[in-house]
């Protein structure tokens, strides 16, 4: 048996001589803090730049139009959208155009440009369609109808597809890697703030847009979450009192989801 | 947007017309993208959102009679809109839309609960045990306004909902070329599948609140009392249970019309007599 005398011998003595920890050093911990403080930062700045800058630059791979094509020249051509992006007898809209609104003017090369000869060359004489990258697509599951919103909402294609119409070179399509969706859809800043109306073409802005042209169309305030919630206790406590269908939705009292999905 | 009065989309279907021929089924398969396997006879995987029963009367051979009921969703409207699924569905992924009265169910939203299919008294909710595998070539025959539905997901009859959508879309540009007053749909714009596959016209389909429309005058649904028929030929599957449902059935059959709700034994003839 060892005795409490012989342990404080083993214990490896310094040059204080006491036992226990060394008083603490004011200096040396205010260095401590001061290197904590500076790598927490350090840390959080780096994260920052790797998720705001990064990871969006890493999610999105960049894709180039088969074709560069100039919407400002052809628009002095032809005068209006409407020749290559018109709407079909039964409503629906022709989209991106095919070949046909094309060959009446390129069957053959007519200028130096490169592009042209490329896509005379490479698609009208060989009988190809372009594969047209869809800045706007939207997933599978989603009913969008130009025809509601150009035709009888009377609104501007600059509203939600921005100064396409009007620029001279096709941009660069960006594909999210994990969804394969565009870009466009769910938008470039990835904070959340819209500064156009068509920075972004989630769900929630397709129903932001609808709440307030149906809101202003009944001259009803728009339903604030107290009121839904006011509205949900009046509905269970007093069961088929409840008539209100706004926005014709039993679970969201907004656009029922069949209006946009098919 | 305009305020349209709200409708209510439902069917009649004439279990006396009816063959049992399966043109529905098959209409609607192909329509509605619905998956299929090689082994279609697995009743409790398969997928059918219309599907057609064989009822008979128990009686033996002389008398015995048999009828083909044809059933799609039933699309309750319950109380309010509130149907056995869409009161039970956790997600918000199955909805009543009050403007056409059609249960609409969003693939994409749902997980795969089945709540629904175990709230749905009908069994017309159908999960997808695997993912839909199309026989080479197939895919492009796809139907590309119905999407395609994935493994883990239930799926269901939608009244052809995107006809609906593209019926609407078509009397918006007529509407916009000056070829028609408005931009309200007349009855035989929008049409099911299956009604218009019927070799017997055994299904017609329509808007119930439209007094024009040839569902609402043969059926002829009471409002007061939920959506009731006053037709004496007509009824509804499992009545009693308040679902309030928009397929009506005909029958001049007594043990048919009976056959539509589960009666006890003797019941209704004791209370009558
Ligand atoms: C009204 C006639 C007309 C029509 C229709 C037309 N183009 Fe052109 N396009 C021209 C002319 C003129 C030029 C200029 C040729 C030059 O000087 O290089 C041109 C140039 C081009 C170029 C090269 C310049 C550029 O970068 O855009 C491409 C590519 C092109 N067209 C593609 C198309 C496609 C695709 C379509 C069908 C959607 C189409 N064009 C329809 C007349 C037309
Ligand atoms: C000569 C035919 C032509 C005319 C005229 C034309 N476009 Fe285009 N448009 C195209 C072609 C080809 C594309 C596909 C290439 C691309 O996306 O850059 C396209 C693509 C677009 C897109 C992108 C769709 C997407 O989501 O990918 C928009 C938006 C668009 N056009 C709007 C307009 C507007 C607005 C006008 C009228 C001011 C107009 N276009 C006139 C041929 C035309
Ligand atoms: C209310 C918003 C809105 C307005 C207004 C609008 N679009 Fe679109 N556009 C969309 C959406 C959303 C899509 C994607 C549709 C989809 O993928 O189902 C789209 C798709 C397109 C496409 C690609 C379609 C394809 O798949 O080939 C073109 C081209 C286009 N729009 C042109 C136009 C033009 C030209 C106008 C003006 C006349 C216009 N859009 C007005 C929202 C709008
Ligand atoms: C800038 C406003 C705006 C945006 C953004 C918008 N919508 Fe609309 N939408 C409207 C208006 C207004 C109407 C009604 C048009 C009318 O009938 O006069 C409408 C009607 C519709 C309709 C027809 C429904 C009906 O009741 O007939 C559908 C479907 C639709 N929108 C889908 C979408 C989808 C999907 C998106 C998003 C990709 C979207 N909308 C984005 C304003 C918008
Ligand atoms: C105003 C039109 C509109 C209405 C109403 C609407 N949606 Fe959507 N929904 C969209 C659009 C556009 C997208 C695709 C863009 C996105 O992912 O946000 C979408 C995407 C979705 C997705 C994701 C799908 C995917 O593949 O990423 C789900 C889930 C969904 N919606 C469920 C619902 C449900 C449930 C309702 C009813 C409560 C509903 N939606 C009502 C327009 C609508």
């Amino acid at each position: 048996m060892s005795t409490v005398d012989e342990h404080e011998k083993d214990m490896p003595s310094e040059d204080s001589g006491g036992k226990g920890p060394p008083p603490p050093d004011p200096e040396q911990k205010n260095k401590a803090t001061a290197y904590v403080i500076f790598f927490f930062f350090v840390g959080l700045i780096a994260s920052l730049i790797v998720g705001w800058i990064i990871f969006p630059q890493l999610l999105y791979s960049q894709k180039e139009q088969p074709i560069d094509f100039n919407h400002a020249l052809h628009n002095e051509l032809v005068g209006d959208c409407a020749s290559c992006h018109y709407f079909r007898e039964d409503g629906t809209f022709s989209g991106v155009p095919d070949l046909w609104s094309c060959i009446d003017c390129h069957m053959d090369v007519q200028g130096e440009d490169p592009e042209e000869e490329k896509f005379v060359t490479e698609y009208v004489w060989e009988d190809r369609e372009v594969p047209w990258l869809i800045y706007s697509k939207q997933p599978d599951c989603v009913f969008f109808s130009h025809a509601a919103h150009v035709l009888s909402g009377g609104m501007d294609c600059v509203t939600c597809h921005g100064h396409i119409g009007e620029s001279e070179h096709s941009k660069v399509y960006q594909e999210n890697r994990i969804t394969g969706y565009s870009r466009d859809i769910w938008g470039r800043n990835i904070s959340g703030f819209k500064r156009n109306s068509w920075d972004r073409m989630k769900m929630d802005d397709c129903a932001d847009c609808h709440e307030e042209a149906r809101d202003s169309a009944t001259k009803d305030e728009p339903r604030a979450p107290v009121g839904r919630v006011i509205d949900n206790i009046i509905r269970v406590a007093f069961p088929g009192t409840y008539a209100d269908n706004r926005g014709g939705s039993v679970q969201t009292q907004r656009g029922a989801c069949f209006k946009c999905h098919k | 947007m305009k305020q349209e009065r709200p409708k209510k989309f439902g069917m009649v279907i004439d279990l006396d017309k009816c063959t049992g021929c399966g043109a529905c089924l098959v209409a609607c398969m192909s329509e509605n993208n619905v998956p299929f396997k090689p082994d279609e006879s697995d009743k409790l995987t398969s997928i059918t959102w219309m599907r057609v029963y064989q009822l008979n009367n128990g009686k033996p051979y002389p008398e015995t009679d048999i009828c083909y009921l044809p059933r799609p969703c039933q699309h309750c409207e319950g109380d309010h809109g509130h149907s056995p699924c869409v009161s039970v569905c956790p997600a918000t992924a199955t909805d009543y839309g009050m403007e056409t009265g059609i249960v609409s169910q969003i693939y994409t939203r749902c997980f795969g609960c089945r709540y629904c299919m175990a709230a749905c008294p009908y069994h017309a909710r159908y999960f997808n045990w695997w993912d839909p595998v199309w026989p080479d070539g197939m895919e492009k025959y796809l139907n590309p306004s119905v999407s395609v539905r994935m493994r883990g997901v239930v799926e269901k009859c939608s009244f052809c909902y995107h006809r609906y959508q593209t019926a609407k879309d078509k009397a918006i540009y007529q509407f916009a070329e000056g070829e028609r007053d408005s931009t309200d749909l007349e009855e035989d714009e929008y049409q099911t599948a299956c009604t218009q596959a019927c070799p017997a016209g055994a299904i017609i389909f329509g808007d119930l609140n439209n007094p024009s429309h040839r569902v609402h005058q043969i059926a002829q649904p009471d409002e007061k009392h939920a959506g009731r028929p006053k037709n004496p030929k007509a009824f509804r599957l499992l009545e009693r249970l308040g679902t309030n449902p928009k397929v009506y059935y005909l029958s001049s059959r007594d043990w048919v019309r009976r056959a539509g709700d589960n009666y006890l034994e003797g019941e209704g003839k004791l209370k009558r007599h």
